[in-house]
């Protein structure tokens, strides 16, 4: 099905929003954990700590304004109907345009640099940012687009090892839960922990970042994988880093595991967290204008 | 745990009489700072271009809307992970006079010594609750080295801000540390359970 002309106009206008949008309202599944995670602390510190986040989030539901200073790095990743007819480059630009627009428009913070010269174009854009991932969906007219600003503590604490298969599952959980303890307080726990596993190195990293996309409360199809999700969560949250590294019971709202299948002699596992706020917005985009707008 | 409500700039007094876990709200000017200012004042050696005796630093870099020559509206301001700026903790308190730096995630041993010895303290900024910390801003009331834009000086006024925590107070204590060595050692039984070890 050939998308009309005016398609490509909804897409940039589309993302402008979902940027603007995922910086103010968290999604509720989020909401929704951390209620719950507030309600099971014991300290005052923690209280006053969990208090701060739901203000926030009330804050930026009800007073439309931003929960968290960081505008992140913009990233999105778009799946392609298989029945759509489109122009993927003008939907690239699309995309690009959307992210500098809701940067000058809003205003938004622009925290993108060069990496080496640290020049910063004000746009939230650069070389190769927005990163932009694409897949596709068989029999589906939908382009859906799911839009993440990574805020950089989080984004920090990013860990990947090519462990040996004789490390076997026992070397995956350990360097999963060495590397959230050592993160502590930086990436502003409580965080989802998303791990891969398996792959290529870039792979694996790919997907440790994918799973923390996946909403809370989902769990790996996989009945071994969904174990090792929970027996890793139970782990850390038994560390008592608590929010904002200041002690308490939660140290992480789920930990979300994606994998693939792998070389003979490797056993990949990386982690990417993601804090407490966990935003992330989504569009699904119909060739008849429709817009379904979720998280 | 106690709570106290505190103006800038701070005296020796002042953070001498805080303890880690405590609570505290703070009225006055905060200097916003973070990696690239610091970078220019310590490694470009470029002096501060305002007096920072007493003063309380937030670690940040704030989304402001432009309505004037150096006049910025906040639009989000919140903090950040403040161990990337922590090689800077001597040369702020010992050169500069610096009483209390305010961020999120905490600072080093070493940071900590350095607080006990000069008198300050390390505030914790609730990480991600931006928004509630923007509306305690009562305005921005100047920007230094804008060149650097979002990593200028930015000199705000804030009427209540907090509560923060003390995460290390000038007695040594440091509570991010301490709960981070539990950790570790929670750790190492936790995958001894596991069989891991
Ligand atoms: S780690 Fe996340 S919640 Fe914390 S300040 Fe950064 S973007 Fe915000």
């Amino acid at each position: 099905m050939e998308v009309p002309e005016q398609f490509y106009t909804q897409v940039e206008e589309t993302c402008r929003d979902l940027y603007i949008q995922s910086l103010k309202e968290i999604p509720p599944d989020v909401v929704a954990a951390i209620r719950c995670a507030a309600k099971n602390e014991t300290t005052e510190v923690a209280r006053r700590i969990f208090s701060h986040y739901l203000q926030s989030i009330e804050l930026g539901r009800e007073k439309n304004m931003m929960v968290c200073q960081d505008t992140g790095i913009p990233i999105y990743w778009v799946e392609i109907g298989g029945r759509l007819r489109l122009d993927g480059s003008r939907i690239n630009q699309a995309i690009i345009k959307g992210t500098e627009r809701a940067t000058r428009e809003h205003p938004l913070r622009s925290s993108i640099v060069s990496p080496l010269s640290r020049e910063n174009r004000q746009t939230s854009t650069g070389h190769r940012i927005p990163i932009i991932h694409y897949d596709f969906a068989p029999d589906s007219d939908v382009l859906d687009i799911l839009f993440m600003p990574k805020g950089s503590g989080s984004e920090n604490m990013s860990f990947m090892k090519m462990l040996v298969p004789a490390d076997g599952v026992k070397g995956i959980k350990r360097f999963v839960l060495e590397q959230v303890v050592g993160a502590g307080a930086k990436p502003c726990p409580p965080t989802i922990v998303g791990v891969g596993i398996g792959g290529s190195s870039d792979l694996c990293m790919t997907l440790a970042k994918k799973a923390t996309t996946r909403p809370l409360g989902s769990a790996n199809p996989d009945p071994q994988l969904a174990a090792l999700e929970t027996e890793l969560l139970n782990a850390i949250n038994e560390t008592g880093i608590g929010p904002q590294g200041l002690g308490g019971r939660t140290t992480a709202l789920a930990v979300h595991i994606e994998s693939a299948w792998t070389h003979i002699t490797c056993n990949p596992v990386a982690v990417n967290l993601q804090c407490w706020r966990a935003e992330r917005r989504r569009a699904r985009l119909r060739p008849n204008g429709s817009i379904e707008i979720g998280f | 745990m106690a709570e106290f409500h505190l103006h800038t700039p701070l005296s020796e007094a002042d953070v001498r009489q805080l303890r880690v876990g405590d609570s505290v709200t703070l009225d006055g000017v905060v200097f916003g700072v973070r990696d690239g200012n610091l970078i220019r004042i310590f490694d470009n050696k470029v002096p501060p271009p305002v007096n920072w005796q007493g003063a309380a630093l937030l670690h940040t870099a704030p989304n402001v809307k432009k309505i004037g020559p150096a006049k910025y509206e906040p639009i989000c301001v919140g903090t950040t992970t403040s161990m990337r700026m922590d090689r800077f903790t001597e040369g702020l308190l010992k050169d500069y006079g610096v009483r209390a730096i305010l961020g999120k995630g905490g600072l080093s041993e070493q940071s900590a010594k350095l607080m006990q010895q000069y008198g300050a303290v390390y505030l914790s900024v609730t990480g991600g609750a931006a928004a509630m910390e923007t509306l305690q801003i009562e305005a921005i009331e100047t920007v230094y080295w804008e060149d650097l834009m979002p990593e200028c000086i930015w000199q705000i006024r804030f009427k209540g801000l907090g509560p923060l925590t003390v995460g290390i107070d000038a007695h040594g204590g440091n509570l991010q540390l301490d709960v981070q060595q539990q950790a570790q050692q929670k750790t190492a039984e936790l995958l001894k359970k596991m069989g891991i070890a």
